[in-house]
């Protein structure tokens, strides 16, 4: 597997002027993992998607190295995996049709059917494949946006409240695939679930001190 | 070559998802219908000049256009897919296949009115069917090249439906200008030099449209 390098300096964000957090500093060198925790508005779902290059931050720099080569954003979010109440699949294709479809605009060498088919069966959607994502449960579209984000294989894995709508077999796969991603790659957890920090090496603290 | 795989990508999802959901479609289709219907029941016992029945030809079409092209971006952000879209994909191949995509919806939208206005108005005869023919190809692919920026800029708005002819209306005013005084050229038989200079107004637009809509692009589409 590649060989990532993340380095986050001073990330600070604003919304209108509106202060969410500041000096966010952090390493990440595969294998590692970290967790994002913070109240709720404290800006951990705005951290995660800053990292996954989805937004930009009002000020600092985010640099991504690959194999000891610094590569763009662009280029490094062919590695990330992303899972997020924010992230939504499309209602009216069916779950198989919106990874093949995802799969194809993303046109990466790793695109097969068996690695779909393989994943939908692991995130136990296999006898709904052929079903349109509209007629989902939020648990079942939850399962989805994994098979999603473990499409391309990614180096970084980064979950915002990733049990949310989940049950317990749903949340023993999460625990499963975090144990493998962390031992792997990188894995980045936006979580106020003290449970779910605790999967995590490290953790950072976002927001702004109360005044 | 995974460029141009991924941007033809984005066209055939979209085109798979408006023939499933029919969000512009549908749109463009009513009002279509509604005005042209409209225009025939108060003007039917006119006589219309070349002038006139150009003019009108191409308020149909600017307003079909500004009820449905809107859909590719908005429906993306009332959705909330936006977020899986810029995941997957660059900003680049995202604004282009949406053009594609909004192009193509457009020369339909453009045929059928056309048809329509041959059908229904008898004064409507295209003399010049080379002027006419490239006129409503380079009208129709400048309107969608505004259109799709436009749309991009008024999805991330909270108001988004009056927004749209609002903010589009002054860009697209040249755009109008001339389309509708090649048309009045098409149906008044002139020969094909005489509407040389509004082609390369034509031209020039789309070009400036589509190259400046691709520099802002990443601004727009990125938070």
């Amino acid at each position: 597997m590649n060989h990532v390098f993340m380095t986050a300096t001073e990330i600070a964000k604003d919304f209108n002027r509106r202060p969410i957090f500041r000096d966010i500093s952090f390493s990440l060198s595969s294998p590692s993992s970290l967790a994002i925790s913070g109240k709720n508005g404290a800006g951990k779902s705005t951290l995660s998607k800053i990292l996954a290059g989805l937004i930009s931050s009002t000020r600092g720099s985010i640099t991504y190295t690959l194999n000891d080569k610094q590569v763009g954003i662009e280029e490094f979010k062919h590695h990330i995996g992303f899972v997020s109440p924010y992230l939504n699949l499309y209602d009216e294709f069916t779950a198989l049709e919106n990874l093949q479809l995802l799969s194809r605009i993303r046109a990466t060498t790793q695109q097969n059917e068996t690695r779909m088919k393989d994943l939908l069966r692991l995130v136990s959607l296999w006898k709904r494949k052929d079903d349109l994502v509209g007629t989902f449960s939020s648990g079942m579209k939850q399962r989805l946006k994994y098979a999603f984000a473990l499409l391309h294989n990614p180096i970084v894995l980064i979950l915002d409240e990733p049990t949310s709508n989940l049950d317990d077999e749903g949340i023993e796969f999460v625990q499963r695939m975090v144990k493998q991603q962390k031992e792997e790659g990188v894995l980045i957890v936006a979580t106020n679930d003290k449970k779910e920090a605790c999967w995590c090496a490290q953790e950072i603290h976002v927001g702004m001190p109360e005044k | 070559m995974n460029s141009i795989a991924s941007t033809w990508a984005v066209v055939v999802k979209d085109v798979r998802s408006e023939l499933r959901t029919r969000y512009a479609l549908n749109a463009l289709l009513m009002f279509v219908i509604t005005s042209v219907a409209t225009i025939l029941f108060a003007l039917r016992e006119d006589e219309l000049n070349p002038e006139i029945l150009s003019g009108m030809f191409w308020v149909v079409i600017f307003f079909t256009a500004m009820s449905g092209l809107s859909r590719i971006f908005v429906s993306e952000e009332e959705r909330g897919t936006t977020l899986t879209l810029q995941l997957v994909a660059s900003p680049s191949v995202v604004y282009f296949g949406k053009l594609i995509f909004n192009c193509g919806l457009t020369l339909l939208l453009s045929s059928a009115v056309t048809v329509l206005y041959v059908v229904v108005f008898p004064a409507f005869v295209i003399k010049s069917a080379l002027i006419f023919g490239l006129t409503v190809f380079l009208g129709s692919l400048g309107f969608a090249s505004a259109a799709t920026i436009i749309a991009a800029v008024i999805a991330k708005a909270n108001t988004k439906g009056t927004l749209y002819p609002v903010l589009s209306f002054p860009i697209l005013i040249p755009l109008l200008m001339t389309v509708m005084k090649s048309t009045a050229r098409a149906l008044d038989g002139e020969l094909f030099t005489a509407a040389l200079g509004e082609f390369q107004i034509l031209v020039s637009y789309l070009l400036v449209m589509t190259a400046g809509s691709y520099l802002l692009f990443d601004y727009v589409w990125k938070e």
